[in-house]
Formats: structure tokens, sequence, C-alpha cells
């Protein structure tokens, strides 16, 4: 297990550099000037010199790269010029927002939605059956930034129970927080928790009609019991898969929750850093969030391996991270 | 051709054919699916006849006639805050949707699946370079990356096809090279091999023409993520430019006159959801036509 650990640690440090390699030439794509289009068209020669100077736009591309990939090494995500700060205090500022986003929605997807799974598959064919697949059908097709705006008219403009935009801090209470939480986390939610119901719906299928369930049953074990004791325990793997899956577009996937409702998260500050056109910005968030999409993966695979021990990784050539 | 070969060629035609009869009636049959292939349907012939359906010309403004509701002054859904009719516009938007859903698709199937075959079927180091770069792109949320290249490639519809066309590529690589390792180990493909066949006839005609089942029904599916996708990014103000009407800018629009004009933002994105929904329910059902077994 320990040797799985570090070889898979090892294995992650070339995808690591990969994505740096890709974020530093997306940036580089740029075309045109720059340092001029991060300046806008009112800046002068000297500025979008001195600002060329500062970012090291002058220095051929190679050696670009390894002051960009040197600085990542050591925390430096490199300076914001609108923001006036350092990229890494400005992501460290917002990152913990997101956090409390992805991780209420994903509260909210595993609670309702594999409940709604397991009762699907227990009572195949049946109206509650129906209603499930159908919902979560919708679920997965939802257009999230439609749903938060059409959440934000109904509950926000008609009813006014919860506010539309901004995050209430703990300060305000933990009533205040709460009733800015919930619409962007139901938002957030909706595809997870509907891909969490129809998975959890099949594979659920598959093992309810094995002989093991049969036996559990005919043993007289309470059937709450078997459905989830015997039965889910088996059906959890695949869960397991999508839901590491959905973490990563959990992080990134808030671009669009977090700017309808003005959530100061990681996804709200690219957003404001494309319309400023801080360019620096955009490059370093993306590259966090990358970088902690590697890393979910990993825990997700050793979690993975903790509850399928029987998995055999070596005859997995590359190509599944 | 020997006359033994010609039966054999002609038992296969018929077999195919039957294959995809029988396919084509499971599809009808599946109710859903076939609700999805109306959805479909349905939105061809829109945005082909967009100009006979459409009951306004898209862009043309009337600011004494901004933001009526549905039904009003002969706007069959109201108008938006610069009085062009909503109607006209979401019929004219799904022009947008399906070419920008379809030709990013084709760019991203394009390039993933040759990624895909050279790194299945030559294996090796090409395995690992392509595979680690798909890994690296990988890394990225979809949309995240659709953000990051429009912003540097600019707006308009040939770059949000581009933009998500790379998105796209490495789901693709990486379906195709699993088609073409179980492919590779079949008997047939040695036979052929040892028979002196070159790479490039092994892979056009019998690797990739066997991967094509899970390819469809995984491409059918990326439409709709694609779709989806532009929608977004017109959301943000990224995708397609003013005044051309994108069911995602139109929601965009719409965002901002909720309260005196809530239909503008809830039309559009209906039209999203139904499209989406409907290619969602063609691809179900086209999996389970294909091979229910199917791993996607």
């Amino acid at each position: 297990m320990g040797k799985y650990i570090i070889k898979r640690i090892i294995n992650m440090i070339p995808t690591l550099l990969i994505v740096a390699i890709i974020v530093f030439l997306i940036t580089r794509m740029i075309p045109g000037d720059p340092a001029a289009v991060m300046l806008g068209p009112q800046a002068s020669v000297q500025e979008v010199e001195k600002l060329t100077e500062e970012l090291g736009l002058n220095k051929p591309l190679h050696i670009q790269f390894f002051d960009y990939i040197g600085n990542l090494l050591q925390g430096d995500f490199g300076n914001s010029l609108t923001y006036n700060q350092p990229i890494a205090d400005l992501i460290m500022d917002r990152f913990p927002n997101t956090v409390i986003l992805a991780i209420s929605a994903l509260i909210i997807a595993i609670m309702i939605g594999v409940p709604a799974g397991i009762i699907s598959a227990t009572r195949q064919n049946s109206i509650l059956d129906y209603t499930v697949t159908t919902i979560s059908l919708i679920g997965v097709s939802m257009p999230v930034f439609w749903l938060g705006v059409m959440l934000v008219l109904y509950f926000s403009v008609n009813l006014g129970w919860f506010p539309s935009t901004g995050m209430g801090s703990m300060d305000e209470g933990f009533f205040t927080f709460i009733r800015h939480l919930i619409l962007p986390s139901l938002t957030l939610a909706t595809i997870p928790m509907s891909q969490f119901a129809r998975i959890t719906r099949s594979s659920m299928l598959e093992v309810v009609s094995q002989d093991y369930v049969k036996t559990a049953r005919s043993k007289g074990v309470r059937e709450f019991i078997v459905i989830c004791k015997h039965a889910f325990k088996n059906a959890f793997t695949p869960l397991l898969t999508v839901m590491g899956l959905q973490i990563s577009s959990l992080l990134g996937g808030a671009v669009l929750t977090e700017t309808i409702f003005s959530w100061p998260g990681m996804g709200l500050l690219i957003i404001d850093a494309i319309e400023k056109r801080d360019f620096v910005v955009v490059q370093g968030t993306v590259l966090f969030i990358a970088l902690i999409f590697v890393v979910v993966n990993l825990v997700v695979d050793i979690l993975y391996k903790v509850v399928n021990p029987k998995i055999n990784y070596s005859s997995n050539k590359g190509g599944t991270s | 051709m020997t006359s033994l070969q010609a039966t054999e060629a002609a038992e296969v035609m018929e077999r195919t054919r039957k294959r995809e009869r029988s396919v084509f009636r499971k599809l009808i049959k599946n109710r859903l699916a076939a609700f999805g292939l109306f959805v479909i349907a349905l939105l061809f012939v829109t945005a082909i006849f967009a100009p006979v359906i459409a009951t306004h010309p898209p862009n043309q403004m009337d600011v004494t006639k901004s933001l009526l509701g549905p039904g009003e002054a002969g706007h069959l859904l109201g108008t938006d805050s610069y009085g062009r009719d909503i109607f006209s516009r979401l019929i004219y938007g799904s022009r947008v949707s399906l070419i920008v859903g379809i030709a990013a698709v084709v760019f991203g199937a394009f390039f993933g699946s040759f990624l895909g075959v050279i790194a299945g079927y030559f294996g090796g180091k090409f395995d690992s370079i392509i595979m680690r770069i798909m890994d690296g792109l990988f890394a990225f949320p979809f949309i995240l990356l659709a953000i990051t290249l429009m912003t540097v490639l600019g707006q308009g519809l040939v770059n949000a096809i581009i933009a998500i066309g790379i998105a796209n590529i490495p789901g693709f690589a990486r379906v195709v090279r699993g088609q073409v390792l179980n492919v590779k180990e079949s008997e047939y493909i040695a036979v052929t091999k040892s028979l002196g066949a070159k790479h490039s006839r092994i892979i056009f005609q019998h690797v990739l023409p066997n991967s094509f089942a899970p390819l469809i029904v995984y491409a059918t599916m990326s439409v709709a993520g694609a779709i989806i996708s532009e929608a977004s990014l017109s959301f943000l103000g990224l995708g397609i430019q003013p005044p051309t009407a994108s069911w995602g800018s139109m929601l965009q629009e719409g965002r901002n006159f909720l309260v005196l004009n809530p239909h503008m933002a809830t039309f559009s994105g209906l039209a999203i959801l139904i499209t989406v929904l409907g290619i969602n329910l063609f691809g179900d059902g086209l999996r389970d036509a294909l091979d229910p077994k199917m791993k996607l």
C-alpha cells in the first residue's frame, strides 16, 4: 500500500509539469504583445516596455519558462497588476470560499443523490423510481447558470427568502452565513446530485439481484440492513469514481455558480481578472485549480484502493490518473 | 476476388445492414430515445429554416417596443431591452448552438482520435508521451480550459469552436485509445498483420471501424456538453460576439432584467435545457441499442 502511494506520487510529477507547461503555453498564445494587451489601448510605450521588462517577456521563451517553473516551486505565482498583490495571496483569500461552496454542494449531492438512487433501485419501475430517474435525467442536462438565475428569480426576487448575491461572513451570525450559502450550493449540487442518483441506481440494480444478497435475505436479515450493508457496500466503488470526477468539476465548474451569486471564490476571481485583462492572475488561478485536481484525483485513487483492495493497478498502463 | 471472398463480403454486408436496422428499431422502440431523436430533428429543422420560422429579423431593434411581455404587439415571446423579438432570436440562436456543438465535437474527435489511435496502436513511447499530455489537459475542468482558451483567442464563433474543440481532445483520445487497445488484442488483427498488411490499412480498415460504436455514443454525448459550454461561454461574455443571438448571451442579457422581464432569461435557458436533454436521451438510447454493456 505504502509502495503504491509513493509510486502514484512519483507518477504525478510529470503530469504536474505538463499542466504547468500547458498553462505557460496558453498564456503565450495571446496574439500580439501580451503586455500591451494587458495594459489596454491607452497605455504609453514606456509603460508597455516597463511591464514587458517586469514580466520577463523580452527574454527567450525557454528562459521565461525556467523562471516560471523556478518561481512556482517557491510558491511564487507572480504578482497581480490590478490587485497590487501577490497572486498566491489572492488565491489563498478566495480558495477557502470555493471550498466551502464545493463541500456544501457535495454534501447536498450525496445526502440527496445517493438515497434517491438506492430507493429508486429497490423499487424499480415504481412511480418513485420514475420520478427519481426523470428528475436526475433533467438534472444532468441542466445548464447550471440558468438554474442559478431561476433560483434567484423565485427565491430571492419573488419570495425574498434568500439573498441573491454575496457570501455572509460568520461574524454576521451563522444564520446569515447559511442563508447566503443555500442557493449557490443547491445550484452547484444539481449535476453531481443527479449523477450520484443515476450511478447509485444502476450499480445497486446490478448488485441486488446477486446471490449473496439473496442469501442475506433468506437468512432473515432485515431488508434495510440487506440494502444498506450488503448491497450498497458493493455498489459503492463506481460511485466513488464519479465522486472523484465531480469534486474537480465542483472546484472548477464553480466559475459559473460563483459568477451568478457573486460568491467570492476562485471562479469569480478568474472572471474578474479576465475582465480586467489581468492574465497573470488568470494563469495562476487556473494552474492552482489544475494542481488541486491532480492532488484530489490521487487521493481518490488511493481511497479507491482502500475500499477495494483487490483492484490490481499494475495492469493499468498509464492513461487513467 | 475469388467467389469465396465475394460471398463472405456479401455476408458481412448483410450482417451489418441487419445490425443497423435492429439498432434503429431499438432506438425507435425506446420512447425516451425517440423523444431525443425528435428534439434533435426539431433543432435541425429550426436551425435550417430559421429565416422562415422567425417572425422578425433577429437583430432588428426598436427601442419603443423594449421589454414587452409574451404576446404583446405581435411578439410571441415578447422583446428584449433593445426591442428585439425574443422568439426570433431563440430560433436563430439554435444555429449557433448546433454549429458550435457539432463543429467543436468534430474538431475534438478528429484530433483526439488521431492521438488515441497513435497512442493505442503503436504503444510504448508514443503512448506514454501522448497520454501524459492528455492527463495534463484532463487536469483542467472542461469549462475552465475553454474559458482560458477563449480569453487568449478572443470572442467569436470560430474561436469558440476551437476552444471547446481543444477541450474535447483528451476525452476522445482516451476513449479511442481504450478501444484500439481492445481491438488490437483480437485474433483477426494478428492474422491481418501476419498477412503483411500495412499499419495504415490495419488502422483504417480494421481498428477504427471496430471502435466506431463507442466513439459515436461518446460524440453524441459530447455535442450536448459542447452546446452547454458554448452557452456558458456566451453567458460569461466570452463566447459569441453580440449582436449575434446565442442562447447563452440571451440568458446573460435577460439576467439584467430579471425583475422587469423574467421570461427573457426563462425561455433561453429552457431552449438549452430541452436541447441538451434531447441529445442526452438520444445518446443514452444509442448506447443501449448498440451495446448495453458499454461503459461510457
